[in-house]
This record gives structure tokens, C-alpha cells and sequence, in this order.
């Protein structure tokens, strides 16, 4: 008994060792941006890469913020943050709704020919998106959406869905078809029986469907560039914008900085919404 | 300057800006960092000035690739911007698909088939009207050297692709990297046309590169060109592929490399780190092309309107880009010089007047050419080929028939 | 009636998603196929010239090399960060109670653009900035790590790069299926005295086959469509020696006006796809819930 429990702590203690290195690893690209943002541009010219900065110096971050320039304009990021919110929260949202409900239907109200509107669902999202960049343009304008808000909500929306449905039917898929039939037998209709054992069991899978769609979504730039005007540009055209230039003079430090910043909300996703996987494990108990 | 106007330029001019609400412009442009940028903000006020709205749309990367996915899908839904960044061959490309829209009369009334050289107002027309703006003119054969760096390898700045490799051996030997080079593909065609000039000289420059004709790509000197270019592979650091230009240029400002070939934009580098022009840092034409010149012109040109109110404020924009106090203010920022004759040139340092000297020559001798690197003499179609066979050509072990067969099947493939 | 419409209600769920999926995946599928055939350059224009796009595609050797590394490319990736995203999660999943800090670790790099990233990951790759350096300043004077500036290698930097970017949310989605796994079936297993490795490899893992399918096909499809990081990682380069089908076809069919080309390249994509992709999902749809 005793030599297994030491075992088991040796083992325990090497995996743990195994996913901090995978960690550091994983960490080193964020390290070299966030140091470089805090040097100056001498230090990042003349000095080592990897090195930690010599002074902490902050103002590239609020030149990314409010000061750089975008283009014509000089704003810094700031604007442009808002247009992604205006975009990435109905579509995320809309999305994770149809998504769960087209998940619903194909693992437990399946139909005549559900399997093969699914198979060609998943098939038809491989269409490379560059292609469909002029005739969805041209959809866009006959709707009287081209270069607006909703226009851009709607794209991120209609190529999501195969996604945000892949999770859902395939989570719902292990859910046991007695639990509808039986929730039937008592009475309850289409929508009770979603309400009421579907979604509380779907913690997990919704957060993960949130994360697809959040990081998809906010980190698009091809769809955000064709299908913006100005003044509705979202942060990753802003970033490109921000950082490429034909004439040099870079400044890295701000760019760096600028990249961070366009990638704090999905963070803060991730941080925000990781704890519902720990309440997904209590809802799985449920099940059993 | 606006003296000279005349009283016909003046009416057409009160006629371009009528009120204080002359409308708004919205400009599609890749210039968002930097010097750029402050040149664009420039323009933007003295358009505010005659009353027209800037609706700034600027979509970076790429050299512009971005910028024309947008304008491509923004024209076929209907929907262009009044004036987008578009430049060489591709302004005809545009005129033939009908989207364009003439300017001719605020060009006659402001003269500009006398203050454009030839070679520039060409490139603006389309059926012999004009459909765009010039903003500057980049001399693309330049070769930066660090003057200090030479001295302590004992080596000479070179002037022609034989002696380039004498010296770059010195360099090499004496322990410094001879080429800063970044092995992008347009930094590899940039170089190629330097070397596609200086070995073949500007009528076979013209044939081959910008004609496309393919008996004279096809040909000995094709492959001495090859030749040339191929020796410079050993002259650059093995660090160098996917480096963006400015590292290459800070290489030699830094004094770790020689020399680079690049267009006068690198400058820009040299000023930013504080060092000027003839003591810190040299630059000559590339080797072999001293009298000759590879220009590279940027433009604005100007989409159909539906509404004559963006019509009208469209020309109040195309008049201001010609203006001398924009084509100044933005050329000394972005270290090319007027597309404007004639103007005062106190201001610019000595590379600029270089270039200015170097433009009247060339123009006269017939050795001034269209830089194909910056999208200037080919259609975009032959001069992604040429790229791909440069680049391939340059980060392999190829030989010089092999750069031959594969350039002249590209091009033929992309005709 | 009432009774009716609620019989019909899965499909009326359905059937916008069906309608919009006609029209926006293969509508425009179809319009590309037509696009393919014609001679279009900067824009779509409907003058046909048969099967000349194709035959200059494939006379292409910047083609050849794209499809190459796409096949080398997608393996790689989909194997890699397969199996490193599910040893991340059973790790995870066992050892550690509070697992919050390590999980959004895993999980960031997909939070951050490509479009700056690919700058910290060049620098890192490469040779004189990045690691080679390090390792040589720590007095291992030998050491070469220069795949990125290697025509032959640099596709493997990208693989690199995809596996670091995309192992995350294999790891969440793995994640979110070990927790669904019901308790008792583990602990069943274990009172029969299986190892942990048999529990993990009999019980788990088969119950875990759909996370398995969602993961093959989300992963397919960001290797197929890879192209911020290529195009900030290597630029396609050195030469065009790590160009893929997906950036090939952006150049073409947008920066070098040659429309028709880059619609023949994409038809030629979707058929790869198709070759490999129907099969998997006839088979993964068809062969069990029926």
C-alpha cells in the first residue's frame, strides 16, 4: 500500500514537473513580447532579445493605447476595441445559440437526412474563406450590410455555426436518447426538454464553443478588413495597420504592446470562463 | 507658385471649391506607421482647409495586398471609395474595367502636363485623360554603404557588379557580412533589377522587364544576369531569409554589414538612428547604374462617384496632392523626391538631389525605367512571376540556365 | 395542428442553417468552380476557357511545393497537436485540483494574433537572434537550430508554430470530455484492477470518440487554412519554399491578378479535402448512431 501511494506521488510529482516545462515553453513567445514592450528602441536594437529590459518603461503601452497611428488617424488601439466588441458579442452569442440548438436536434431529434445536412455542414465550412470574399461582398451590398456593423456580425454568424454546432451534437451525442424519451413520456415538449436537461448539463461545451467563437472571431482579420468601413474597422485591422509600415522607423516595443493589448479580452475569456469547466465536472455528476 | 496661376486655373479652381462644404473624401491608402503617416495626416489638413472631409480608410500589409482584396470586393459590390492608393500599370488595368474617373480638368487648369515629366504623367492617364494623382518619385537603385566599415576592410565602395565582387570578398574577408540583404521576395526582386540594370543596361532593361518580350528573356544576357546574381548568394549572411528591410539596413548602420541595395525609403533608417548623409553613411547608384534610374511612383487615383458633391471634393484632392507644399512636406518625410518639376530643393539633403540630378539625366539619356520589384513596369500577373523566380532562384542551389528556363516559363505561364 | 408543428419543429430549426449553408458555403463553392473555367484576372469575368487554369496551375512548380507542404504540413500538425493536446488534458485532468493558471497557459496562444506574434516567433527561430544564440552564449558553441532560414526545413517552423497555437483547445475540448466522463465507469474500472494506462486506453478514450472526430476536423480545417501564419511567420520563404495552397491562392487570386488561376487552385483544395474529409465523416456519421 505503502510503496504504491510513493509511487503514485513519484509519478504525480513527474507529471507535474512535465506540464510546468510545457508551460514555460508555451510562455516563451509572450515573455519576448512582453519584455520587448517594455524596452526602449535602443535597447531592442542594440540588445539580445531575450534579455529582461534594463528599466521599466511603460509609455509604449499607452502610445498603443491612444497615440499611435492607425493611418491617416492617431488614436491608438482604443477606438478600434470597440468596433470588435460591437462585432465578436452578438455574433459569439447568436452563434453559440443556434449552435446549441442545431446540436440538440441532430443528436436527438434526428430526421431523415440529419446526418447528411450535418456531414455537409462540417464539408462545406472548408471552403478556403478567401474565396468567398467577392460574392459575399456582393451578397453584403444586396443586402444594403456592406461595410456595417451587422454586416460583419453576420458573416462572423454564418461561418461559425458549423462550428458552434460540431460541439454541441457532439456533446449532446453521449447524453442517453432515454432521458428525451422519458422527459416526453412526461409531457414535456421541444423546448422544456432543452431548457431543462440540456442546458444545465452544458456548462463545459458552451464555454468551449464561447472560446472557439470569441478567439475566432475577435482574431479574424480577413473577413474584418473586406467587410469593414471606416469607422467600423475592428482591432486586428487596426494592429496590422499599427505595425506595418513601408518605410520603417518600427517600433517594436509598441507593437508589442499593441498585440497584447488586442489579445487581453480573449484572455480574460479564458480566465473567466476556465472556472465553468470545474462546474462542468459537478454537472457531470448530475448525470451519473 | 501661386502667382503663376492664371486667371482661367483660378476659375476653375473657385469652381473645384465652391463653399465650405465641398463634400468628403474617403481614402483608401496603405501608408498607417510612421513618417507615413504623419505625411497622410498632412494632406488630410490642408483638405480640411479647402473644406473637404478626409474619411480615412487605411488597410496596411503587404505592400498594399490588403488594400486591394478591399478595393477589389468594395468595386464589385458597387461600392468604391472616392480615391484609393494605386499605382503603375495597374491604373490602366482599373480604366479598362471602367471604374475611373477623369480629372482632366483640374489637371489642364493647374498645368500638370508641364509640371510631370513625361514618364510620370503617362502612368496617370488612361485614353489620354488624367485618372490619378503622383505624390512622389523613388529612385529604387541605391546602394547604402557604411564608409567606416569599408575603410577598416581596405575596400572601395564599388560602381560596377565586377568590381561589387572584389570588394564584397574584402568585406567578407575582413569579417564583415558584405550584403545586408532580407531574403523577401520583393527584397530579392529589389536587388535582381538592380543587378537585371547594371549587367544588361537599360534597352535590355526595357525589353526584357518591362516589354516582357521574350526572345530578349530568353537570351545570353539573361544568363549573365543569373550569373551576377547568383554570386551574390555568398555575399549574404545566412540569418538574412524572411528579415524585414529596416534590420538589414540597421546591419549597416550598426557597421556588422557593408552595404544593401534598396530604394531611397531606406533613408529613413539612417535618420532615425541620427546619421547623415556622406559621413556616416554613402549612398550611390547600385553597381553598374550610376546614369540610370529605377523609378518607383506612388499614386492616388479617383474612383467613380455617384453623387457630385464626392465628385467635386475629389478634385479639390487631386489638386492639393499637386500642390507644393504636400508634394515638400510629404518627400522630405518619406525620403523620395517630388513628382513635381521645378521645385525648391534646399530643404532635401544631398541623397535627394542626387536622385533629382539623376531623374533630368536619365530621363534625357533614356535610361530612366520603371522598377518591375515595386509593381511599376508589368502587370501584376508577369510580375509575380518574375518574383517567384528570383526568390527561388536566389535561396537555391540553381544554376544560371536553370534562373533562365525557369524565369522565361513563369512569365510565359502568367502572359 | 399544434401536434404537427411540434413533429415538424427539429426540422424548422434546421432549416435556416440548411438554406443559409446552400446559399454561402455552396453557392459560392459553385460560383468558384464556374470561376475556375473562365479567364478572369483582377476581376471575375465570365470568358471561358475550359481546363487551361488547371493546366497552368499544375504546370506551376510554386503549386507543387504548396501542395507538398501541405500534406507534410497537415500531418504533422494534426498528429502533434492531437496528441500533446490530450496529454495535456489527462495531466490536467488527474494531477492538478486548481488548474485554472496552467489551462489559460495552454489556451493563450490562441489569443494572440499571428499578426505580431509571427514577429517574436521569427526572432526566436531565428538563428543570430533566437535560440541557436542562447544556447551557443551558454557555451555550446555547436549547437544549430536554423530551420526557418532552411528552404528544406522551414515548414516544419510552422508546424511548430500551429501545434504551440492550436494544442490549447484540443486540450479544452479534451478537457470538457474527460469531465463528462461518467465517474463510476473510472472507478468500476479500477476495483477490476485495470492500470491506469488500460483505464485511460479501454474506458476513456472510446467514450471520448466524438472530441476525437470534433478535433480531427476543427484541426483539418485551421491546417488547411493557414495563412496569417505563414505569411507572418516565413512569408512563404525562404524563396517560396514553405508557400501553402491557402497563400497561394490569396496571391494569385487577389495581389497578381490571375482570378481564374486562384480559383482553380481553391477547387483543387476542395477536392483534397473532399478526398479525405467525406470519407472520414460518412464514416464517423453513418457507421455508429444509427
Amino acid at each position: 500500500m505503502s510503496a504504491s501511494t510513493t509511487s503514485h506521488r513519484l509519478y504525480k510529482a513527474l507529471f507535474i514537473t512535465l506540464l510546468l516545462v510545457f508551460a514555460l515553453v508555451y510562455l516563451a513567445p509572450l515573455y519576448v513580447m512582453l519584455t520587448t514592450s517594455f524596452k526602449g528602441i535602443e535597447e531592442i536594437r542594440n540588445g539580445n532579445i531575450l534579455a529582461l529590459p534594463t528599466t521599466l518603461n511603460g509609455s509604449a503601452w499607452s502610445k498603443a493605447w491612444s497615440s499611435a497611428c492607425t493611418g491617416g488617424d492617431c488614436y491608438g488601439l482604443a477606438p478600434y476595441f470597440w468596433n470588435s466588441m460591437r462585432i465578436v458579442l452578438p455574433a459569439v452569442f447568436i452563434s453559440t445559440v443556434i449552435g446549441a440548438l442545431n446540436g440538440y436536434v441532430l443528436s436527438q431529434w434526428r430526421f431523415t437526412g440529419s446526418n447528411f445536412l450535418f456531414g455537409a455542414l462540417l464539408f462545406g465550412c472548408f471552403i478556403p474563406f478567401q474565396v468567398i470574399l467577392l460574392p459575399m461582398a456582393k451578397l453584403l451590398a444586396w443586402l444594403g450590410l456592406a461595410n456595417t456593423v451587422p454586416g460583419l456580425v453576420l458573416v462572423h454568424v454564418i461561418y461559425g455555426v458549423a462550428f458552434t454546432t460540431l460541439f454541441f451534437r457532439n456533446y449532446y451525442v453521449g447524453i442517453p436518447t432515454e432521458l428525451v424519451r422519458a422527459a416526453r413520456l412526461d409531457g414535456a415538449g421541444f423546448f422544456a426538454i432543452f431548457r431543462h436537461v440540456f442546458l444545465p448539463l452544458s456548462a463545459p461545451i458552451i464555454v468551449v464553443s464561447i472560446i472557439w467563437q470569441f478567439t475566432q472571431i475577435w482574431n479574424d482579420f480577413l473577413f474584418g478588413v473586406v467587410y469593414s468601413g471606416p469607422g467600423t474597422q475592428p482591432i486586428t485591422v487596426a494592429l496590422n495597420n499599427l505595425v506595418n509600415t513601408t518605410m520603417g522607423g518600427k517600433e517594436y516595443n509598441v507593437d508589442m504592446a499593441a498585440a497584447v493589448i488586442a489579445a487581453l479580452p480573449t484572455l480574460v475569456v479564458y480566465l473567466v470562463a476556465g472556472k465553468y469547466f470545474v462546474r462542468g465536472l459537478t454537472a457531470g455528476a448530475v448525470k451519473g | 507658385m501661386k502667382t503663376k496661376l492664371t486667371g482661367l486655373a483660378l476659375a476653375t479652381m473657385m469652381a473645384v471649391a465652391p463653399s465650405a462644404q465641398a463634400g468628403e473624401v474617403e481614402v483608401l491608402h496603405w501608408w498607417t506607421s510612421g513618417g507615413e503617416a504623419t505625411s497622410v495626416a498632412f494632406l488630410k489638413k490642408q483638405l480640411a482647409e479647402s473644406g473637404v472631409d478626409w474619411v480615412d480608410f487605411a488597410v496596411a500589409g503587404g505592400g498594399g495586398e490588403s488594400a486591394m482584396t478591399v478595393l477589389k470586393s468594395r468595386a464589385i459590390s458597387g461600392n468604391s471609395p472616392t480615391a484609393a492608393q494605386i499605382k503603375g500599370p495597374s491604373i490602366q488595368e482599373w480604366g479598362e474595367l471602367g471604374f475611373l474617373s477623369s480629372i482632366d480638368d483640374v489637371a489642364k487648369a493647374n498645368n500638370w502636363d508641364e509640371i510631370l515629366p513625361e514618364v510620370v504623367s503617362d502612368v496617370m492617364k488612361y485614353n489620354g485623360e488624367y485618372v490619378a494623382a503622383p505624390v512622389n518619385v523613388h529612385r529604387v537603385n541605391w546602394l547604402w554603404a557604411n564608409p567606416e566599415v569599408f575603410r577598416k576592410a581596405g575596400a572601395t565602395i564599388p560602381t560596377t557588379w565586377d568590381d561589387f565582387m572584389v570588394q564584397a570578398q574584402k568585406l567578407k574577408d575582413a569579417g564583415y557580412i558584405a550584403l545586408a540583404h532580407g531574403g523577401q521576395a520583393w527584397q530579392d526582386a529589389t536587388v535582381f533589377e538592380a543587378v537585371v540594370l547594371g549587367v544588361g543596361g537599360a534597352d535590355y532593361y526595357n525589353k526584357a522587364f518591362v516589354q516582357a518580350d521574350m526572345n530578349a528573356l530568353n537570351s545570353a544576357t539573361t544568363k549573365e544576369v543569373f550569373e551576377t546574381f547568383g554570386q551574390l548568394r555568398q555575399f549574404v549572411d545566412i540569418n538574412s531569409p524572411g528579415r524585414d528591410w529596416n534590420l538589414a539596413t540597421s546591419m549597416v548602420i550598426k557597421g556588422e554589414a557593408g552595404m544593401q541595395i534598396m530604394g531611397d525609403w531606406a533613408k529613413g533608417e539612417f535618420k532615425v538612428a541620427g546619421k547623415n548623409p556622406g559621413t556616416d553613411y554613402v549612398c550611390v547608384a547600385a553597381p553598374g547604374t550610376s546614369g540610370a534610374y529605377t523609378f518607383n511612383v506612388d499614386s492616388f487615383a479617383f474612383f467613380n462617384q455617384s453623387d457630385a458633391e464626392s465628385t467635386q471634393a475629389q478634385k479639390v484632392m487631386a489638386k492639393e496632392i499637386l500642390s507644393t507644399d504636400f508634394q515638400r512636406v510629404f518627400n522630405l518625410n518619406k525620403g523620395s523626391i517630388p513628382a513635381r518639376l521645378g521645385m525648391a530643393r534646399t530643404e532635401f539633403d544631398s541623397c535627394a538631389h542626387d536622385s533629382m540630378d539623376a531623374f533630368v539625366a536619365s530621363s534625357a539619356s533614356g535610361s530612366l525605367v520603371p522598377s518591375f520589384a515595386h509593381g511599376m513596369a508589368v502587370s501584376e500577373a508577369i510580375s509575380g512571376a518574375i518574383y517567384d523566380s528570383a526568390t527561388q532562384f536566389f535561396n537555391s542551389d540553381d544554376s544560371a540556365s536553370e534562373g533562365v528556363a525557369q524565369l522565361v516559363a513563369a512569365v510565359a505561364a502568367a502572359k | 395542428m399544434f401536434d404537427y408543428l411540434e413533429k415538424q419543429l427539429p426540422k424548422l430549426i434546421m432549416a435556416p442553417t440548411a438554406i443559409v449553408m446552400l446559399v454561402c458555403m455552396y453557392g459560392f463553392i459553385g460560383w468558384t468552380a464556374v470561376l475556375s473555367f473562365t479567364k478572369s484576372r483582377m476581376l471575375p469575368q465570365w470568358e471561358f476557357v475550359g481546363w487551361a487554369q488547371y493546366e497552368r496551375l499544375f504546370a506551376n512548380p510554386r503549386w507543387h511545393v504548396a501542395l507538398d507542404n501541405l500534406l507534410v504540413f497537415t500531418l504533422l500538425f494534426i498528429i502533434i497537436a492531437l496528441l500533446l493536446g490530450l496529454m495535456l488534458a489527462i495531466l490536467l485532468d488527474r494531477n492538478i485540483r486548481n488548474d485554472g493558471a496552467l489551462r489559460t497557459i495552454y489556451l493563450y496562444p490562441m489569443a494572440v494574433s499571428f499578426i505580431v506574434t509571427g514577429t517574436a516567433w521569427k526572432w526566436i527561430l531565428n538563428p543570430g537572434l533566437g535560440i541557436e544564440k542562447m544556447v551557443r552564449d551558454l557555451g555550446f558553441t555547436d549547437f544549430e537550430f536554423r530551420w526557418l532560414v532552411e528552404p528544406d526545413m522551414a515548414i516544419y517552423t510552422i508546424v511548430i508554430a500551429a501545434v504551440w497555437q492550436s494544442s490549447g483547445f484540443v486540450m479544452a475540448m479534451f478537457l470538457a470530455g474527460l469531465r463528462g466522463v461518467d465517474d463510476s465507469l473510472i472507478k468500476a474500472a479500477q476495483m477490476d484492477g485495470a492500470s491506469t494506462f488500460r483505464t485511460y486506453w479501454h474506458i476513456i478514450l472510446p467514450v471520448m470518440q466524438p472530441v476525437f472526430f470534433g478535433s480531427v476536423v476543427i484541426l483539418s480545417h485551421i491546417a488547411i487554412k493557414s495563412f496569417d501564419l505563414v505569411q507572418s511567420l516565413t512569408g512563404g520563404g525562404p524563396g517560396y519554399a514553405s508557400d501553402l495552397p491557402a497563400t497561394f491562392m490569396y496571391t494569385h487570386a487577389f495581389s497578381r491578378a490571375q482570378m481564374g488561376l486562384g480559383a482553380a487552385s481553391a477547387m483543387v483544395m476542395l477536392a483534397g479535402v473532399m478526398a479525405i474529409i467525406v470519407p472520414y465523416l460518412y464514416s464517423e456519421l453513418r457507421g455508429k448512431k444509427s
